[in-house]
């Protein structure tokens, strides 16, 4: 479905993506981990059109997305979920939510992802009407993660989504995800809680400083010596 | 104070408010989404009564058209500048877009200048704004009631606008950060674009108005206009629609009845816009209605 080669990504002088690639068939949920500064989020951006990389490949259904504007891509299909929530704080939980369907003019489909967001996340039916920097921040993150399903993405992209949660909405951010994933939602998914994402993962990537350095199925990664190590060791004791 | 006296004042108060306030809102939502000070805003103003003025003098044209192409031509106006001069320096330091636009604002009052000539030239008044109309035993010419009426019904139409339609919704993302909105499938550029065409062709309606009132318009006529708007933005708290609004208002008020109540001060008249911005920044920095000053990413 997405297939990236050989991406470069560079920020002036700073080489934040050096010659990743990285595949996310149809319908798999893939987790991509790594440390602080590893070129996650740039990875994701870049998919997205907010970044443009210096060369490589970025393949979405047989298109080429390096040409495309943002709006374009999201028309495609993707859709992130950004990291540190990035909900509209001024606006209404109901308008973040119209947002998330801005490109779209189906309006039964518009009205049928609304129910099943609000299905997905009572608390936000409720509070609909609220602006949304009231929410609490497990509320925001719910938001946030709603407003991309308005969207009515195949891919959806998403970054870091349990940080700065609770553990008990951390579980909740993971139950939801799979949720979604069961509906047939493909997913990239970055996560610092490499644990937890390696567990429901399909297929794992570990970035390091711009690379990838190791790729396996979510479990054997689970599993690995040097992912042990090195990621899920902090993990354990953070 | 007679009563018909006291009337005057409180027309004309209303009058200059909303002309102040339609001038206020291009700065402010120029503001809330670019985080620039417009300076360039006044001169639009200016130049916008010189499209009217072409249009009825020179091409002879019926004024209602003449005033409908002026309000175009100065949206267009406004949508060109912020493409050349702020759009490339999109990325740069805040700073160069507020120097590139004090230089704009420069460079089309001296244009003004060259080509419309120094001198003041009269503006077109349709009779039909001058029809006296009586109001508890005093006359009032009609166009003290299309001015405020008018200004009424633009801000219930922006109002609109801004919170009602797609548009407006894609707008406000836009204010919050670009990113996040263009992750929406916002088109940011446009969403740009779409606020220099509605602050300007307000500021075209208050600047049109400001002919019809003041009957003389001049080169630099949008220097004073501008830098009191600007401030009115400031006082309401700037990147806030009814803030700016509000700002208007009680700078136009205020000016007409200091001039009124307290004449010897009337030589202030001017001086008032700053005192008004400097005792506000005192108390209040963000300005009547603006809300904590938040930091764009
Ligand atoms: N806007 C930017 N300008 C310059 N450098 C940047 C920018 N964004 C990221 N970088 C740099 O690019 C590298 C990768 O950053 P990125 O945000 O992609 O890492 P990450 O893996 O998402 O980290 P984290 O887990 O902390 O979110 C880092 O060295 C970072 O400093
Ligand atoms: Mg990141």
């Amino acid at each position: 479905m997405l297939k990236i080669k050989d991406l470069e990504v560079y920020y002036d002088g700073i080489h934040a993506i050096k010659g990743a690639s990285l595949k996310v068939p149809q319908g798999a949920l893939v987790t991509l981990v790594g440390s602080n500064g590893a070129g996650k989020s740039t990875l994701l951006r870049t998919i997205c059109g907010l970044k443009k990389p210096s060369s490589g490949q970025l393949i979405f259904e047989g298109h080429n997305l390096l040409d495309m504007s943002v709006t374009r891509i999201v028309q495609m299909g993707i859709t992130m979920v950004p990291e540190g929530r990035q909900i509209f704080p001024d606006l209404t939980v109901m308008e973040n939510l119209r947002l998330g369907a801005y490109t779209r003019t189906d309006q039964e489909g518009i009205a049928f992802d609304q129910e099943r967001v609000f299905n997905l996340f009572p608390r936000l039916k409720e509070r609909a009407a609220q602006k949304g920097g009231t929410l609490s921040g497990g509320e925001q993150q719910m938001l946030a993660i709603a407003r991309g399903l308005m969207a009515g993405p195949s891919l959806l992209l998403m970054d870091e989504p349990s940080l700065g949660l609770a553990p008990i909405l951390v579980e909740e951010v993971f139950r939801v995800i799979q949720e979604i994933h069961s509906e047939g939602v493909t997913l990239l998914l970055i996560e610092q809680n490499a644990q937890a994402a390696l567990a429901i993962a399909d297929y794992g990537y570990v970035m390091e400083s711009g690379s990838i350095v190791l790729q396996g199925k979510g479990t054997d990664l689970l599993h690995d010596e040097a992912v042990r190590r090195a990621y899920l060791g902090q993990d354990v004791t953070a | 104070m007679t009563m018909e006296i006291f009337l005057q004042n409180m027309a004309n108060g209303i009058t200059l408010g909303s002309l102040y306030a339609l001038l206020a809102i291009g700065y402010t939502m120029v503001y809330g989404i670019l985080r620039l000070i417009n300076f360039a805003h006044g001169e639009i103003f200016m130049i916008s009564t010189y499209f009217a003025f072409y249009g009825t003098a020179i091409f002879a044209l019926p004024w209602q058209i003449s005033f409908l192409i002026a309000i175009v031509l100065t949206a267009l106006l406004g949508v060109v500048i912020e493409r050349a001069a702020y759009r490339p320096l999109r990325d740069a330091p805040r700073i160069s877009a507020l120097i590139s636009a004090i230089g704009v604002s420069f460079l089309m009052a001296n244009l003004g200048l060259v080509i419309f000539g120094g001198r003041p030239k009269t503006f077109y008044r349709p009779p039909i704004f001058q029809t006296p109309i009586e109001l508890g035993g005093v006359r009032v010419v009609a166009l003290f009631f299309v001015i405020p009426a008018l200004t009424a019904i633009l801000l219930v139409a922006l109002n609109y606008i801004v919170y009602k339609t797609k548009t407006g919704l894609a707008m406000r993302a836009a204010q919050w950060d670009f990113d996040t909105a263009r992750l929406m499938g916002v088109d940011v550029d446009r969403a740009i674009s779409i606020t220099f065409a509605i602050g300007s062709a307000l500021a075209a309606v208050g600047g049109i108005m400001w002919g019809l009132r003041f009957a003389e318009i001049n080169p630099n006529m949008g220097l004073f206009p501008g830098l009191k708007c600007f401030i009115a933005a400031v006082f309401g708290g700037i990147g806030n629609i009814s803030g700016a609004v509000l700002g208007g208002f009680i700078l136009g008020f205020g000016e007409i009845m200091l001039v009124a109540f307290l004449p010897g001060l009337a030589g202030y008249r001017d001086a008032f816009a700053f005192i008004l911005l400097i005792l506000i920044l005192l108390v209040r920095p963000t300005g009547l209605l603006g809300d904590k000053q938040r930091v764009k990413i």
